[in-house]
């Protein structure tokens, strides 16, 4: 065993020293490999980690939330619906919604204006998310005004800012009460946005949903499974899309790779001719290349993989985070908790390490095995 | 004077060992940050919120997954969508499935 250790040793020494040899285009090659491992671990890296909060952030939502459609639309829940979803066994609690969009000239931005079902804030009073005190400069007990879309103006005290770890779902959320909503928006009386609903059994809900459409044909159930599915279906198209954009530079790295890998230099030949002459055995030929291909890659790999952690989890991923995350006004800062997919990594070191080691062995193997006179001359 | 495949071998093992840390550092960053996960899980389920507040530049991107399917290209029907983010959310699945001429409305919430 110690003989075996110290035979790879030397090889490992040789193999540095071959590598040292044509430094620049080795070392080249060394930091393309690592940027495109660090480019694909970013991705995954970032998009798995925000699938996952999305994931565990909106298993809280409502199960069931119903809307109204009119032609196609949203359109607002009238007095006497509440009553009919009552009706439906299965159904526990119901809660009728109060939110809408407001657009801010003075920002350029959208609010959601919600009134929150307990502890609401008092007539005149908000509670505004972290977002948007950053972009009004608001404190708590500042007072703000809003012109509503019937012109008027309408002044708020602010009572509270909501936590900043909760951005992530309530950046740019104004909550009031009741009776300020409705004064805002000349929301009818007795309509509503949409309803929220609690099943008693979670293998209900699609009974629920079929029985609330048959019962109210123009009722449209989004059920909190449909969510979550939105919500992954948006992350891996985003993810393929910044993939796709990337393809090219994979392509160029496959294509340099297995140019360098695949088609030994002259010097090359000569080098393995003259270690076959003086009695190296065509296994330790392969055994040394398979040492290269393990050194560069592995780096490549080891170094890729931890800056793109750190990028993702220490600095926000501030290289991809316009392009994975949205665009908007209000931006919400948060960090993301990291989690890290096992398969995901398992899958980005076998299609990382081992295509650039197998592209170095192949050429190798077919020049070692050829007489070391023809080799050496070429 | 160490080997240059003692070197060699040092530098991997720390490679390594950063690679698993990373592991480390991550059920660390997890553990500290139950807290945190705990107020945004209240505050989804106090406020029945449905959505992240990542996109707030449209309707049908602040809340995804409660805007109907015309919201994108609401101004008429060939209207090119003009927010950035919208151009960025994906197709409805229907559309992408091979074959699919048409597609029927859906019974509810599909992915946009």
């Amino acid at each position: 065993m110690k003989l075996w250790i110290e035979k790879q040793r030397y090889l490992i020494d040789f193999t540095l020293a071959s590598l040292a040899r044509r430094k620049a285009r080795n070392i080249g090659l060394l930091l393309v490999y690592t940027l495109l491992v660090f480019m694909l671990a970013s991705v995954t890296l970032y998009t798995h980690a925000l699938r996952q909060e999305a994931a565990r952030v909106l298993v809280a939502s409502p199960e069931v939330v119903v809307q109204r459609m009119v032609a196609g639309r949203h359109d607002l829940i009238p007095p006497g619906y509440m009553e009919k979803i009552g009706r439906i066994r299965g159904v526990q609690t119901r809660t009728a919604r109060l939110w809408g969009y407001y657009y801010d000239a003075v920002t350029k931005a959208n609010y959601t204006f919600m009134v929150p079902a307990e502890d609401a804030p008092a007539k005149g009073e908000i509670v505004v998310g972290p977002a948007l005190e950053r972009s009004r400069g608001l404190a708590a007990n500042n007072g703000i005004s809003f012109r509503s879309y019937s012109g008027k103006l309408h002044t708020f005290i602010v009572a509270a800012v909501l936590p900043q770890a909760t951005e992530l779902v309530s950046a740019d959320l104004v909550l009031m009460s009741e009776e300020s909503f409705r004064a805002f928006f000349d929301y009818p009386v007795g309509h509503y946005t949409d309803i929220a609903l609690t099943v008693a059994n979670p293998q209900e809900v699609k009974n629920v949903a079929l029985k609330l459409s048959a019962a109210l044909p123009d009722a449209r159930p989004i059920l909190r499974d449909e969510v979550l599915r939105t919500y992954a279906a948006i992350f891996d198209w985003r993810e393929g899309i910044v993939l796709a954009l990337f393809s090219a530079a994979i392509l160029a790295f496959g294509i340099l790779a297995w140019e360098k890998a695949s088609g030994l230099s002259a010097e090359e030949k000569r080098e393995i001719g003259i270690l076959k002459a003086i009695g190296w055995e065509t296994g330790d030929v392969i055994k040394m290349k398979f040492w290269e291909g393990m050194l560069i890659s592995l780096t490549a790999f080891l170094v890729g993989f931890v800056a793109a952690y750190v990028h993702v989890f220490h600095f926000a991923a501030s290289m991809f985070e316009p392009v994975l995350k949205g665009w908007a006004v209000l931006y919400p800062h948060f960090q993301l908790t990291p989690h890290i997919d096992g398969v995901q990594v398992a899958t980005l070191f076998f299609f990382t390490v081992f295509p650039y080691a197998a592209a170095v062995l192949v050429p190798i193997w077919k020049a070692a095995i050829t007489d070391p006179d023809s080799v050496m001359r070429g | 004077m160490t080997r240059p495949a003692d070197r060699a071998m040092i530098f991997l093992g720390l490679g390594g060992l950063a690679f698993f840390g990373c592991f480390v550092d991550a059920a660390w960053l997890r553990a500290a940050a139950v807290d945190d996960d705990a107020q945004r899980l209240q505050m989804v389920a106090q406020l029945r919120l449905t959505d992240l507040a990542l996109f707030t530049e449209a309707r049908y991107t602040r809340h995804p997954s409660q805007a109907d399917l015309h919201s994108a290209f609401q101004d008429h029907p060939l209207a090119i969508e003009h927010f950035p983010t919208g151009s960025l959310i994906g197709p409805p699945a229907g559309l992408q499935k091979v074959g699919a001429g048409e597609m029927k409305y859906p019974a509810a919430g599909t992915a946009p």
